[in-house]
Order: structure tokens, then sequence, then C-alpha cells
């Protein structure tokens, strides 16, 4: 299936980074209708377009705003959250990139919906070059009247703060990226109470991922209806994948929510590089579930993936070939949340640690009988609401995915190991600093 | 130099840090967009680093003193972001995406590639001071594996032959 792009629809064309050029392409015109509607009407429309968080929840949108308590005085935050760190996601940067004033209109829209007039952009400390982009886009967009005092000669005032973390996964997390903002340690909260309720410097605050934020001015400028009819029921509108690893063509290709991964996989990403046969992939991002060659048939939704026991999350497909050996490849995950953990909950800083210990060891030729079983318990302490965040389950649930489709290779390793005194050993050497905690 | 059992030797740096007329001007400006001193804390950091390249002891007693934290509250953030730089750097600092998309596209043998034609192991430096390599965790350019970033600039779709021509200019310029 040949579709149109329709949030990257700037890619490709000349200067689409400059106000000039969205212009000429239509762009702030769905700002400006928002203008003369209602904030409930903007959400109204965003809640019938069913429009779900593109950040990894899946959350309906328009749901999400809607906790906001309506009576409340003083002011609101909205936060557009460009952290983009899951392993296999990169995606916000393709849209930065290429529309950078789409993602400015997107946040302005957002904003008036939930009556706030500070919005704010986390985007990761790496993104030197796309905070820069961004920078330039709000900049060029106040001048114009776009955004500040009185927007567009309304009485609704809008200023955008781009705000860049400085290293760590954790900030992705919403709790911990309002806690970045206000010049903390990225450390999640325990919730409730939501950020809706109590968020950043503890008012109502909404944090949206760049991509559902780039989805609102092609929602008002075409109809709620219009997006809820592109993808399958609950599931709707475009989504970006971000293809990675072992295929022909990586990169980030726009489909409607639902197509299957093989197509993805086979059709818009040529298929496995080198005539090598497929073995495995994660559907969203390294958090999510393994799949096996045999599940390519599965549906990209939220619905779908949850029904084959994974998750979309971000839409970070990574694409394993049969060169990889699964246990290598648990390691160098288990290896990245070790490192990222924040410290603070004891299942997830001790628990990753422990299962990049045993999995080294395994892939080192020094596994032990029962292994698999303590590296399964370990994952099943992290998950499921053991930790104040789902990093806890993000390192978990695939490490177990991985041990129980690929069991083989992992009982293997052990039976043909050598007993060796325990050392902490890396598979790949790492150096610098860590989050104070653990490696 | 502080020391401590489990931590390797840190220089401190210059005892006394003054903030020049234009870094205080920034931090001024920064401090207006936030409804608080501390939300400017990272910001005010990011503008340290650029300054002095690092953020060594006296630079964070410095901005604590401006932003009306302790020392050690400032401590414990920088130290919290791998970023933030808490030893002078080298002239490049190579950090070499580890993580799954890369380290299966390439990226382990770029990591192998450089530690030979460097001559240093993962975390060292080069004797004049050049070059610093480093192997981090996910950089979100996974589409084009392997990624090294080098100071603030990606170098996407890397391969040992192309990254041996990158250093050959970045080495030129000095």
């Amino acid at each position: 299936m040949r579709v149109d792009p329709i949030l990257l629809r700037a890619r490709g064309t000349p200067d689409s980074q400059s106000l000039t050029a969205y212009l000429a392409a239509g762009g702030y015109n769905a700002w400006e209708k928002v203008l003369q509607m209602t904030p409930e009407a903007v959400t109204a429309e965003v809640t019938l377009s069913e429009l779900r968080g593109r950040g990894g929840a899946g959350f309906p949108t328009g749901r999400k705003w809607s906790f906001i308590p309506k009576d409340h005085p003083g002011p609101r935050y909205l936060v557009c959250n460009a952290d983009e760190s899951e392993p296999g996601t990169f995606k916000d940067r393709e849209l930065i990139e290429h529309d950078p004033h789409l993602v400015v209109e997107g946040i302005a829209i957002a904003a008036f919906a939930i009556k706030a007039s500070t919005a704010f952009v986390y985007i990761r400390g790496e993104f030197v070059r796309w905070a820069k982009i961004l920078e330039r886009a709000i900049a060029e967009a106040r001048n114009k009247g776009y955004l500040g005092k009185g927007v567009l000669g309304s009485g609704y005032s809008l200023e955008i703060v781009v705000h860049r973390g400085a290293g760590a996964y954790i900030c992705g997390e919403e709790t911990a990226l309002i806690e970045s903002i206000e010049g903390k340690r990225g450390f999640p909260r325990l919730k409730p109470p939501f950020p809706a309720v109590a968020g950043l410097f503890g008012k109502p605050t909404i944090v949206n991922n760049v991509e559902t934020l780039a989805c609102l001015p092609h929602i008002i400028n075409r109809g709620a209806k219009w997006f809820a009819s592109i993808g399958r029921p609950r599931n709707t509108g475009p989504k970006l994948f971000c293809v990675s690893g072992h295929v022909q063509r990586p990169g980030v290709v726009e489909l409607p929510l639902g197509v299957p991964f093989r197509e993805i996989i086979f059709e818009h990403c040529g298929g496995i590089r080198d005539g090598r046969e497929l073995k495995a992939f994660f559907p969203g991002g390294s958090s999510a579930p393994i799949l096996s060659a045999d599940q390519l048939d599965v549906r990209a939704d939220f619905d779908a993936c949850a029904e084959a026991g994974s998750m979309l999350g971000s839409g970070g497909v990574i694409v394993l070939d049969d060169t990889v050996d699964i246990v290598e490849a648990a390691a160098n995950l288990a290896h990245f949340y070790a490192h990222e953990s924040c410290g603070q909950c004891t299942p997830c800083r001790e628990g990753s640690d422990w299962a990049v210990d045993i999995l080294e060891r395994i892939l080192d030729g020094h596994g032990r009988p029962g292994d698999l079983e303590l590296l399964q318990r370990i994952c099943t302490y992290a998950s499921g609401g053991m930790t104040i965040c789902p990093l806890g389950d993000a390192f978990a649930l695939p490490i177990a995915s991985m041990v129980k489709k690929f069991a083989g290779e992992f009982e293997r390793r052990i039976a043909a190991a050598t007993p060796s005194p325990p050392r902490k050993k890396p598979v790949l050497p790492w150096s610098g600093p860590s989050h104070g905690f653990g490696r | 130099m502080t020391t401590h059992p489990n931590l390797p030797e840190v220089p401190d740096g210059p005892s006394e840090v003054t903030f020049d007329a234009r870094l205080d001007k920034k931090i001024t400006e920064t401090l207006k967009r936030y409804p608080n001193q501390r939300a400017a804390l990272l910001p005010t950091l990011w503008l340290c680093q650029e300054r002095f390249g690092w953020i060594s002891p006296g630079v964070m007693r410095a901005v604590a003193a401006r932003l009306g934290e302790s020392p050690a509250y400032v401590e414990g953030v920088v130290t919290f972001y791998t970023m933030f730089r808490t030893r002078p750097p080298a002239r490049y600092v190579l950090q070499v995406c580890r993580t799954l998309s890369c380290a299966v596209c390439g990226g382990k043998e770029l990591l192998e590639h450089l530690t030979r034609t460097l001559g240093i192991a993962v975390g060292e430096r080069t004797p004049d001071g050049l070059f610093e390599l480093q192997a981090v965790e996910c950089l979100g350019a996974c589409g084009s594996a392997p990624v090294i970033q080098i100071n603030d600039d990606y170098y996407e779709n890397m391969s040992p032959e192309k990254i041996d021509a990158v250093l050959a200019e970045l080495g030129k310029k000095e």
C-alpha cells in the first residue's frame, strides 16, 4: 500500500524549516481557526478524532486534557516531550528536522485547549542541532505574531520555552521530565496526583509527545472524522514507524495505524538485508516485549500489539536477522536499563544490575544452572507495579520475553558453560558517568 | 585533586570562578523564562559548560551562589545527568552509541576500530588531548546506525573508513 504522507509531507521539500515554506503549505491555518474556537470545542474535536498519545502509552489525548480541573484558577502548563530516548525511536527528530513549525503549531493548539499561556519543550540534551531548529522556528513564529502577547490580535498569549535535558533516558517519563524542568534530578514522582492535577511547579500540566502534537493541526484543518477514518477502530490516524536494525532501507516511514508489521518491514523497508532471514523484532522500542518471526502478521496498532503480548510503544521497530545472538541482545539491553535506572526503586536499580551480571556471565560461557529461573524471578519482581515508574517493566518485560521465546539459546550456553569465579565484565566496555547509582 | 575511595581522581579546577558580564547577562535572561530560580539550573549549567568547557567544583559553587542553592544540591543535579562534564574534556569527545540497533549494525566493530586506531581504551584520551573515546547509550538516531556524536554534532551511517576520514579532518583543523 502506498500512502501520501500527512505528518511527513514536508520531508524532501526544500527549505521546509522556514516559516515561508510552512505558510505556503497552509501552515498556521489551523491555529487561526482554533483562536476563533473555545478551548472546550478544541478538546471535543480532538476527543472525537480518537487520537491516542504517540509517546508510548497510547492514552487518548482528548481525555488526558479533560483531566485538568475545570475551575482551576492560576497557571497551567503544556509540555512537549521531545526527549526521544527509547532505543529504536527517532521520529520526533525527523519531524523537527523537516517541519518544526508543524510541531510549534501543534504545541500552540494544545496549549490553547488547556488554557496554558506557557509551554515548555523538553528536548534531549544530545539534540543540540534540533533544539536550535525549534528555537529558530519559535522566534520566527513569534516575530510574525503567531506566538507571544495577544496572538494574532486575540486576547490569548503564549510563550514557548525550549528546555534542554542533559542526558537521562528516565526524563522521557513525564513526571521525571517535570522534575528535570524544575531543576532537579530526574526522579519520577509517585502518582497520584497525576500531572494534570499537580504537575510542573505544582500546577495542572499536560505532557504530550512531539508526534501527538504534530497531529493536531491536521485534525483541526481536516476534521476529527477524517482523522478517525484513517487506521482502525480505536487506533486512528497516521503513525510514524521508526525502523532500524537489519532491514534494507531503515528509516522513518509513515503509515496508517494497523498495517501489519510484515508490510512495514518487507514492503516499505525492503525486507531483511543481505538475503538473511528475520529472527525477531521489537514492535515498539526496546521496552516492548520481543515478537518472533512468525508474528509478522500482527497489526501495528496499540490494541493488536497488546493482544500479541507486547506493545506499540513509540513505534520503534527494531529488526533482528538470524545473525543476532539473542543472549547478546538481551545483555546489551539489560546494560542500557541498568545504566538508565534512576536508582529510586530497589527492584529496578538492583534488578537491572543483577540482570546484567547474569546475562553477561551466560554470554561469557560461565552461566550456572538456575540462572534462567533467577532471571525470570528478577523480572517478575521488577514489573507489574513494583516501581514508581514503568522503567521496571521496561527492562523486565522484554528480557523475560527474550528468555521465554528463545529459551533454547540461553539453555545451550548454560549447558556448555564452564565454572568460573563470578566477576563483573561488561559485554561492551562502557565509560562515562552513570546517574549516580549502579553502572 | 579531590579523592574518593571509589572514584577516579578529579581535578578541582580553579577554586574561585566568576561569571563575566556576558555570561551573567545570559543567566539573567534565562531566569526570566522560569517562575522560580531553581528551574533555571539546567540551562545555567549548560551556559557554564559552554563557557568553561566543564563543570568544575568552583563552577558548581558559583552557580549555587547565583541561584540561591547549596553547592551540594547543584552537585547532586550535575552528577545525575551524563552530559555535564565533571572533568576537563579532550578537544573532541567521541561518543559511540553502544545500544542494540547500533550494536548490531556495525557499532561494535566501529568502537573496536576506534580503540585500535587511536590506541586508547574506552574512557581514555589520546596523549595529545585531541580525542577522548566514550561508549554511550542510545543517541536516538537508530535508522542511520552506527552513530557517533562528536562534541555537539551527529555523524551517522558511519563505517571505519568514514570515521577515519572524519578524524583526519578534525585533526587537521588543530
